[in-house]
């Protein structure tokens, strides 16, 4: 007994030696809640005609007061997951603002950024900490969190300590709900489902819905929460809703026949693209095929591995960015990045990109010196924030409420070729 | 003066030993106060005090489990969850009612600890019957199964009271718990408690791990400790003497569990956000690894390595990516450290020498 007690402990704490090896790391396995629930953006139009000069997307053509332009060097801290299962997002979120960063810098101009990336595993705990960790720096204005149970717990300390943050992804309304200096770049869980249900009932109209989604992930539900109550007032018919959930990912063929016998023509897919190509390849053996419609989570599908791009023809999605954009400020993106990373930038960088710009423009309408304490940038940010209008690759003249909600104009792309075109 | 050395030398090293625990906590919590008062502990460290108080009463109360009651358990992190979540709902419906902080935290810890332990009876009841590795697997599977029960629970508060759904089959939501104008969501199913008041504090916590030092010391060195160590050594001889084993095995597992959930309370109303995810296997072997390296059975062993290892990652940010890296070659070193028989020997020859000097010393004095 004793034995085999030690054996088992060992066996434990070798075990432990690699998980928690990356320090408490709450990681994405237990599925749900780490929702690295992408930025909910809708898209936003890349057609942009931005000039061909990278660091000129974010102009504050604003009504803001012709205040001196900042000056000084600003300390800026981003928060996200750079290892564990949704390292994935942050670190493109951390590469796209890091990107952003040195083009200021170059820039040579009087404002100057520091940069500091810290990781947090997308864990609420270990996102506080890391918090902590950068206030010890000397933050003044945080980018992120970036996934949004961690960007919740970090919120509240920043709405408690007077420190402006800006998430570039954390899509959940709760972390911005009651706290009037934290902004997010991208579009809320609700805004994503209500845009699905508008643009599906004005573009596909008469068609009958079928939802499948997974009920164990807070993103998922949330999006579908939302869609299906704005599609009742909508008149939109959903005929069927399937769920599953983080354990069954791995076969649809109950839902896919359930939506097929209830006659459904659009499938609206709220859900990431590694389930969603198993949805596509088996509706596609059936020989079932509807619309597909997604929202951003759906976006990465192309980019997926040992995944037959063809499959995805015709597939709608609602997403912010897409990198095949034709505009010279995504072309000029895409370019860097390729060139650091060696990899095609997803939305999430894009948002990490826009975050840096848009507190740069921040900055700038506030005419914050480097010297001013985090509190008192702050103030001054959060004074600007609803009367700046950025222009980034997540959206043109995108602006905000004083809730911290970003409006910038929804729109969808459908997979052609594989590529996303503007249908 | 002599006289009280004397007294002092005539104590049982046992209970020389826990004394000298309590201190070293009070001392440490004193110094680590003033430390913060003044400013002079970073940011960092202070955000992580009641942190580090939460997984050290985790680990003194597993240590109760797997080191004195001999019984591997693998869902600690679990019980931890119960108390969190009913703890958070506890001080979140209370607001109005009791809106003096600390005693509203007070009185979340007890519910919380009072619905661990619930949790442990109904656990161990059955499992602790049986021989062998049962309970580790029943309490993995018990980790769990909470999580997901968790993921389905819809909590609301208003004026009317608690209203409470659970949602299996994922189409409910926190507006289908018809709550009142003003009412609000404790707990929004896979997105956890989010837009928690945050009232955990270090002193909360202190007095928590002083509580839990107090009541699995006193047990451990009473009757009933006696009996749950023979358990342990050996079964038969302890069932051959008359020792009732399911009445001992659930004392112990159940005090372990309902300090769990006093931790797990604690640590929810540290965080604005909590997630049932959080509490899952890596959390409760988090917390093994703590009682492993700490030293079966040793109470301040646990203690000092909860509060090292939990530091160590943060302390380690310097290397970025690299940090996982050092911390498991750290966790291997302490483990070679302390499991070496070079080194162990070592450490023995030299407090042999020590007390060999001290009894000289002491005979010269004598005469």
């Amino acid at each position: 007994m004793k034995k085999r007690l030690l054996a088992l402990v060992m066996a434990g704490a070798l075990t432990l030696g690699l998980l928690a090896g990356c320090g408490n790391d709450g990681g994405g396995k237990t599925g749900g809640e780490t929702s690295p629930s992408p930025s909910a953006s809708t898209p936003a139009s890349p057609s942009a005609s931005t000039p061909a000069e990278p660091s000129a997307p974010v102009e504050p053509s604003a009504p803001v007061e012709p205040s001196s332009a900042a000056s000084g060097t600003f300390k800026i801290g981003g928060v996200g997951p750079l290892t564990g299962d949704a390292a994935i997002y942050g670190q493109a979120a951390m590469n796209g603002a890091q990107i952003a960063v040195d083009e200021i810098n170059a820039l040579g101009g009087a404002v100057q950024f520091e940069f500091k990336p810290e990781d947090d595993v997308a864990d609420g705990e270990t996102s506080v900490n890391a918090y902590n960790n950068l206030m010890d720096w000397g933050m003044q204005a945080l980018v992120g969190p970036v996934t949004t149970g961690a960007a919740i717990s970090v919120s509240a300390k920043l709405y408690e300590e007077r420190v402006f943050g800006l998430t570039p992804s954390a899509s959940s309304t709760d972390v911005i709900s009651g706290k009037d200096n934290v902004y997010q770049v991208c579009f809320t869980d609700p805004n994503q489902g209500v845009a699905s249900a508008d643009y599906i009932s004005e573009n596909l109209a008469g068609s009958k819905v079928a939802v499948i989604y997974r009920n164990d992930d807070a993103y998922s539900q949330g999006i579908r929460d939302t869609f299906v109550k704005q599609a009742e007032s909508k008149g939109l018919e959903v005929v069927y809703e399937g769920t599953f959930t983080k354990d069954t990912q791995t076969d649809f063929s109950v839902q896919l026949t359930g939506a097929q016998s209830a006659g459904a023509t659009v499938l609206f897919l709220p859900i990431y693209y590694q389930p969603a190509s198993v949805i596509l390849n088996q509706a596609n053996q059936m020989g079932y095929a509807p619309t597909f419609f997604g929202v951003d989570g759906m976006d990465g599908i192309l980019t997926m591995e040992g995944f037959d791009t063809s499959l995805a023809e015709g597939v709608m999605l609602l997403t912010p960015f897409s990198a095949d954009a034709e505009d010279a400020q995504t072309q000029s993106f895409v370019a860097k990045y390729q060139e650091k990373h060696g990899e095609t930038p997803n939305q999430f960088a894009a948002d990490g990109y826009d975050a840096v710009y848009i507190i740069y423009a921040a900055l700038n309408a506030a005419g914050c010196t480097g010297d001013m304490s985090a509190e008192e940038i702050c103030e001054a940010l959060v004074g600007v924030m609803t009367s700046i209008s950025v222009d980034g690759l997540t959206g043109q003249g995108m602006t905000w409420s004083a809730t911290g909600e970003v409006s910038k104009a929804p729109r969808a792309v459908v997979i052609k070729d594989g590529v996303y075109v503007t249908p | 003066m002599k006289k009280n050395m004397g007294r002092l030398g005539r104590l049982k090293k046992t209970t020389k030993v826990d004394f000298a625990t309590y201190l070293g906590v009070t001392a440490a919590f004193i110094v680590v106060s003033m430390l913060r008062d003044q400013g002079v502990l970073t940011r960092s460290l202070t955000g992580m005090l009641v942190p580090i108080c939460c997984y050290i009463v985790m680990a003194v109360s597993l240590n109760l489990t797997v080191g004195i009651l001999g019984e591997l358990s693998l869902g600690h992190a679990g019980f931890m969850s119960v108390g969190a979540f009913t703890g958070v709902i506890t001080a979140m419906s209370l607001q109005s009612a009791i809106p003096f902080a600390p005693v509203r935290l007070a009185v979340a810890m007890i519910v919380g600890a009072l619905f661990a332990g619930v949790a442990g009876l109904i656990v161990g009841v059955p499992v602790l019957r049986l021989r062998g590795d049962y309970l580790a697997i029943v309490t993995l599977a018990f980790g769990e199964i909470i999580k997901e029960l968790i993921n389905c629970l819809l909590v609301g508060y208003d004026a009317k009271g608690l209203h409470i759904a659970f949602n299996i089959s994922g189409s409910l939501t926190i507006d289908d718990l018809n709550m009142a104008e003003g009412g609000i969501a404790i707990i929004k199913g896979a997105q956890g408690a989010t837009g928690t008041t945050t009232i955990a504090s270090f002193g909360a916590g202190f007095v928590l791990i002083m509580l839990s030092l107090v009541i699995i010391l006193n047990l451990v060195r009473s009757r009933s400790g006696r009996a749950i160590m023979a358990l342990r050594d050996n079964r038969i001889a302890a069932e051959s003497v008359g020792i009732n084993i399911t009445k001992y095995k659930l004392m112990a597992f159940i005090t372990s569990a309902a300090l769990a959930g006093a931790a797990g309370a604690l640590y929810g109303l540290n965080y604005s956000n909590l997630a049932a995810s959080k509490f899952d296997f890596n959390t409760s072997i988090l917390v093994l690894v703590y009682v492993v390296l700490g030293g079966l059975g040793n109470i301040w062993g646990s203690i000092i390595a909860a509060a090292v290892l939990y530091i160590l990652p943060e302390a380690l940010r310097e290397f970025s990516d690299y940090r996982m890296l050092v911390y498991a070659i750290v966790l291997i070193l302490v483990m070679l450290a302390t499991n070496n028989p070079t080194i162990k020997g070592l450490f023995a020859r030299l407090r042999e020498k020590l007390t060999r000097g001290r009894k000289a010393e002491a005979k010269g004095g004598g005469r």
